[in-house]
């Protein structure tokens, strides 16, 4: 018996913009870790006045970039459905 | 210098005003607005419980004497929110469709809903939290001291002890008030996250003021600040990379791991999308709470005198500079801080004691517990409460043994490490649907072992409970043990020494133990709808069902979340299965939906063994555990139409055969009935045709025999007559001739009456009756005399069929759904559950015939007088004895 797959190969435009979406959310606290932990390269030669303004610079970057994703995440999630049965296939590969 | 009295007025002011707030959206929410209170914004604001005291003024005391490093503490819970997608979002999904009520519920219910993981992570909780506690009670003690001695000089009132004991006694008051109001199904608390937020508000605006003020005032600007920051002593950033990655590492594992967290972040948590704001909402109050810090410190370590302790800088420097106003923000800002923290933090862990602790020990005292009588919900809300008291009573006790020193301000960290052990049962379990409860629980034990060993013990300092030589030659000699140099590697950081150590071998028995052993049904079944929580949210199931009776169920919930939200669960799920009433089938759905509600209130372990108590413990079938293999599941989806629709059919056909049944019983009553009636008809006609013709005979009668045949077919004809009436009535009811004769009237004079009609005139009442007059006090627009007419049926039909020795008939009034509804209840032994379809169809009646005495048509005369009148009349059952239920119609209702 030939099962039809549980979800399709390939997505529309739109929502595959939304799981790199997703990508780019679950991206962002390894991008964040990866530049808190950066000082540990210059740490014989740290100052705290230049340290203090590096990590708020980042910290500030960082509420941004979430603001941004959480916001286009939120408008473009459908009303509580996973986005699994969606239109057929689009040109984009999934 | 601001005085001592003054300050108390205004805490005391402020702590009022808290208690409004809290009142005031408890209130709100109740009567279904609450509007803003369900806003992201609040909820954000509540996570700031992070924020404690510790951070409030240690922050600054942190900064001064290690630098920057102060900052880790909020850098690790920015990358968890920053994350929300790829793990809080699953966290909070699994905690709405689970009915999660606190982190140790999280770990019992994911492994089997086992009530030895509950025991553990609620141990660790209480032994982690107290300290944090004894840390908050200093704190606030600590600033009051500073205003102290200037102010009111040892007249007793400034007593440390004193105001600890006071601060820990008002936190119990407003914590039972506004944390056990009402056992929620939810497990919300909306009057105590109000209060909170706006607490937080406060903490957030005081320390930027105070910041501002140094920035700008003292320093004389931002660049002006930067240069004095590298002149100060701290200006060489001493970063210590094994414990920058360590303490970053640690405070992301205590904000998703400590109980009170988990608490306002999951538990309180009103909609998922709420996350994405708090996303990037959250991290800024951190960036904004720690913005001023450093400056903070180095003003503080340049104006005032060496020596001053610099965790109250931010209280003693606008002290300095005879800021009394903005010293006062200070100083209700680390009182906000304090006093949120301990709240939430006694809801959690009373929760998790009173569900995980409590619960279990109550229900295994009493065998069969479950269905025996009495209100759990009493129980629950008790324990609770004494958990509360429990809880700051041992932070009190803590703050005092441990003499509120130095020891404290390191207790911080500790009690990270500590809650930080339940992280990889917790992220394991939700991600890895391998992991199993014999391996959770070595994890747990494990991790809890090495901390205590670690990190805890030694944190009474080197001569308290464990001994000098301990720390330097380890127990007993053993050189491989010593708590700061594990396995002989010395020269580690203490603390990161203990994380490293605690959390690798916590992950090694984890991981170890969950390969090497076999999960129950029950556990594999959790784990997959816990790891897949997106893809099946509602698929997986518990129970096979079939053994339990409806009515048993509706009694025991009616006892453990309350009698009207139990019949409105009950007659939701029977309308959901196209029944009427108040008794669904017992399905596997109804059972796994009941459970998960029953779960909201005494947490999961508790409500499966309840359930389990009273279904015979079967819980998983071979079928369910197909479900979730994969495969199996791929099929699922794809017979999912052709199920559904033969779902439908078969509610169909369970309609069809109900009614069918219907109608068989009616019909065989309707046959007995004929024969009855007509016999009914026949009797009274016989003796008064008897009668008559000895009257008419008229042979020498004496007058005495005369009057007494006469009064015979007199009584005969006045129920010749009655019978017909009744017959008569119904007919004009149900063809719908009938004309209402609306008036208004209170409830009770409508009850009076029918009471009163009911009474044997001269006799005392056989049956008493139990009414509350208060309730009764509802103002009614309807046909007056009609509803008297269902009410003296009903109170009839208990004097004549109620078997009880002393028959007591309950009419009790509330309101539900915005309509009153009347309750009859009797002590008797109630209506056998086969005559519930029927009781109210005409002709029908039930047990013993010859009592009855009518020919059952009053109970349907009821149903018929209150279709005219917009209400309903219905069967209740589960009560204690034969309960008939009256709705009063909606429009006619209004509070007098």
């Amino acid at each position: 018996m030939k099962r039809p797959p549980l979800e399709p190969l390939f997505l529309a435009r739109q929502s595959y913009r939304r799981r790199r979406l997703g990508d780019a959310a679950r991206l962002l606290p390894i991008v964040g870790a990866a530049l808190f932990l950066l000082p540990i390269l210059w740490s014989s030669s740290a100052r705290t006045g230049s340290g203090a303004i590096y990590l708020f610079a980042v910290w500030a970057g960082l509420i941004i970039a979430v603001s941004l994703i959480s916001r286009r995440l939120v408008d473009s999630e459908p009303e509580d459905t996973p986005p699994d049965h969606l239109p057929p296939p689009g040109p984009d590969e999934g | 210098m601001l005085s001592f009295n003054l300050l108390a007025t205004i805490c005391g002011l402020y702590v009022a005003i808290l208690f409004a707030v809290a009142f005031w959206a408890d209130k709100r929410a109740e009567r279904g607005r609450a509007g803003w209170i369900h806003s992201p914004l609040v909820y954000t604001l509540s996570l700031s419980i992070y924020c404690t005291a510790w951070t409030f003024y240690g922050a600054v005391g942190y900064a001064a004497r290690s630098g920057l490093e102060f900052v880790t503490i909020y850098l690790g819970p920015t990358l968890v929110m920053i994350g929300w997608w790829a793990l809080l979002r699953r966290l909070v999904r699994i905690g709405r469709t689970q009915r999660i009520t606190s982190i140790a519920d999280m770990v019992s219910s994911r492994y089997g809903k086992s009530t030895l993981l509950g025991v553990l992570v609620t141990l660790l909780a209480v032994v982690g939290t107290t300290p944090y506690i004894a840390l908050q009670l200093q704190s606030v003690t600590l600033s009051f001291a500073v205003f102290g001695p200037e102010g009111l000089q040892s007249d007793g009132a400034t007593d440390p002890a004193r105001t600890a004991l006071l601060v820990a006694v008002g936190l119990a008051i407003f914590t039972i008030i506004f944390g056990t109001r009402n056992l929620d199904v939810n497990e919300r608390h909306h009057g105590v996250v109000t209060a909170i937020a706006v607490e937080a508000v406060v903490k957030l605006v005081a320390l930027l003021a105070v910041g501002i003020f140094v920035v700008f005032i003292v320093a004389g600007g931002p660049s002006d600040m930067l240069a004095q920051i590298d002149a100060s002593a701290i200006a060489e950033w001493q970063l210590r990379p094994e414990r920058w990655m360590t303490l970053i590492f640690l405070s992301a594992a205590a904000f998703l791991c400590l109980p009170r967290m988990f608490q306002v972040m999951v538990v309180e948590n009103a909609d998922e999308r709420h996350l994405a704001t708090a996303s990037w909402a959250f991290p800024l109050y951190l960036f904004l709470m720690s913005l001023f810090v450093m400056p903070i410190a180095v003003v503080g370590l340049d104006v005032l005198p060496a020596g001053s302790n610099p965790d109250l800088f931010v209280l003693t420097l606008p002290l300095a500079f005879e800021r009394n106003t903005l010293a006062t923000l200070a100083f209700l800002g680390g009182f906000s801080s304090a006093t949120s923290m301990v709240i939430v933090a006694a809801i959690a862990l009373s929760t998790m004691v009173s569900n995980h602790i409590v619960m279990p020990i109550w229900l295994n005292a009493r065998q069969g517990g479950a269905t025996v009588s009495g209100d759990v919900r009493n129980v629950v809300i008790l324990s609770r409460r004494l958990s509360i008291l429990g809880v700051l009573a041992l932070g009190y006790a803590y703050y005092r043994l441990s003499g509120g020193g130095a020891a404290l301000a390191a207790i911080g960290l500790v009690s990270f490490t500590g809650m930080a052990q339940v992280l990889p049962s917790l992220i394991g379990g939700v991600l890895w649907r391998g992991a199993t409860r014999i391996g959770a629980a070595a994890g747990l034990i494990v991790g809890f072992s090495v901390w205590g060993w670690t990190s805890f013990l030694p944190s009474f300092g080197e001569s308290g409970i464990l001994s000098l030589a301990t720390f330097t030659e380890g127990p007993f000699g053993i050189a491989m043990l010593r708590p700061q140099a594990l396995f002989g590697i010395t020269g580690l950081d203490p603390l990161v020494h203990s994380v490293f150590w605690s959390i690798f071998l916590n992950t090694a028995a984890f991981c170890l133990f969950s390969l090497m052993s076999f999960p129950t049904p029950l556990e594999r079944l959790q784990g997959a709808t816990f790891a897949n929580i997106f893809r099946y949210s509602e698929s997986a199931r518990g129970w096979s069902g079939g053994a339990a009776e409806a009515e048993d169920l509706l009694m025991m919930s009616q006892r453990i979340i309350g009698a009207t939200e139990a019949q409105r669960l009950f007659e939701s799920a029977a309308l959901k299965q196209g029944k009427v009433g108040y008794l669904p089938d017992v399905t596997a759905d109804f059972l796994e939906l009941l459970e998960r509600e029953l779960a909201g209130s005494v947490g999961a372990a508790t409500a499966h063994a309840m359930l389990a108590q009273i279904t015979g413990g079967v819980s998983v079938s071979v079928e369910d555990l197909m479900k979730v293999a994969d495969e199996a599941q791929q099929i699922l989806e794809y017979s999912n139409q052709l199920e559904a629709k033969s779902a439908e059919l078969g509610r169909t056909a369970l309609q069809l055969r109900e009614a069918n049944e219907k109608l068989m019983a009616l019909s065989v009553q309707k046959d007995a009935f004929l024969s009855q009636i007509s016999h009914e008809l026949r009797t009274p006609m016989t003796s008064i045709r008897s009668f008559s013709e000895i009257l008419m005979a008229g042979r020498q009668l004496r007058p005495e025999d005369q009057a007494r045949y006469s009064q015979i077919i007199h009584d005969e004809a006045i129920r010749l007559s009655r019978l017909l009436d009744d017959l008569l009535d119904l007919s004009v009811l149900e063809n719908g001739q009938v004309t209402l004769n609306l008036r208004s009237d209170t409830l009770a004079t409508v009850l009076d009456r029918a009471v009163s009609a009911t009474e044997a005139p001269g006799a005392a009442p056989a049956l008493s009756i139990e009414r509350d007059r208060v309730a009764e006090k509802v103002m009614l627009h309807t046909d007056s005399d009609r509803l008297a007419q269902v009410f003296i049926n009903l109170i009839a039909n208990a004097q004549k069929y109620c078997n009880a020795p002393n028959p007591v008939l309950k009419i009790s009034v509330r309101e539900i759904g915005g309509r009153a509804v009347v309750d009859f209840i009797d002590n008797g032994t109630g209506i056998p559950k086969y005559a519930h379809a029927v009781i109210f169809e005409k002709f029908s009646r039930v047990g013993d015939q010859k009592a009855a005495g009518g020919a059952g048509l009053g109970l349907a005369i009821c149903r018929e007088i209150m279709g005219r009148l917009g209400g309903t009349i219905a069967y209740l059952p589960g009560q204690s004895g034969a309960a008939f239920r009256v709705t009063l119609p909606e429009s006619v209702a209004e509070a007098a």
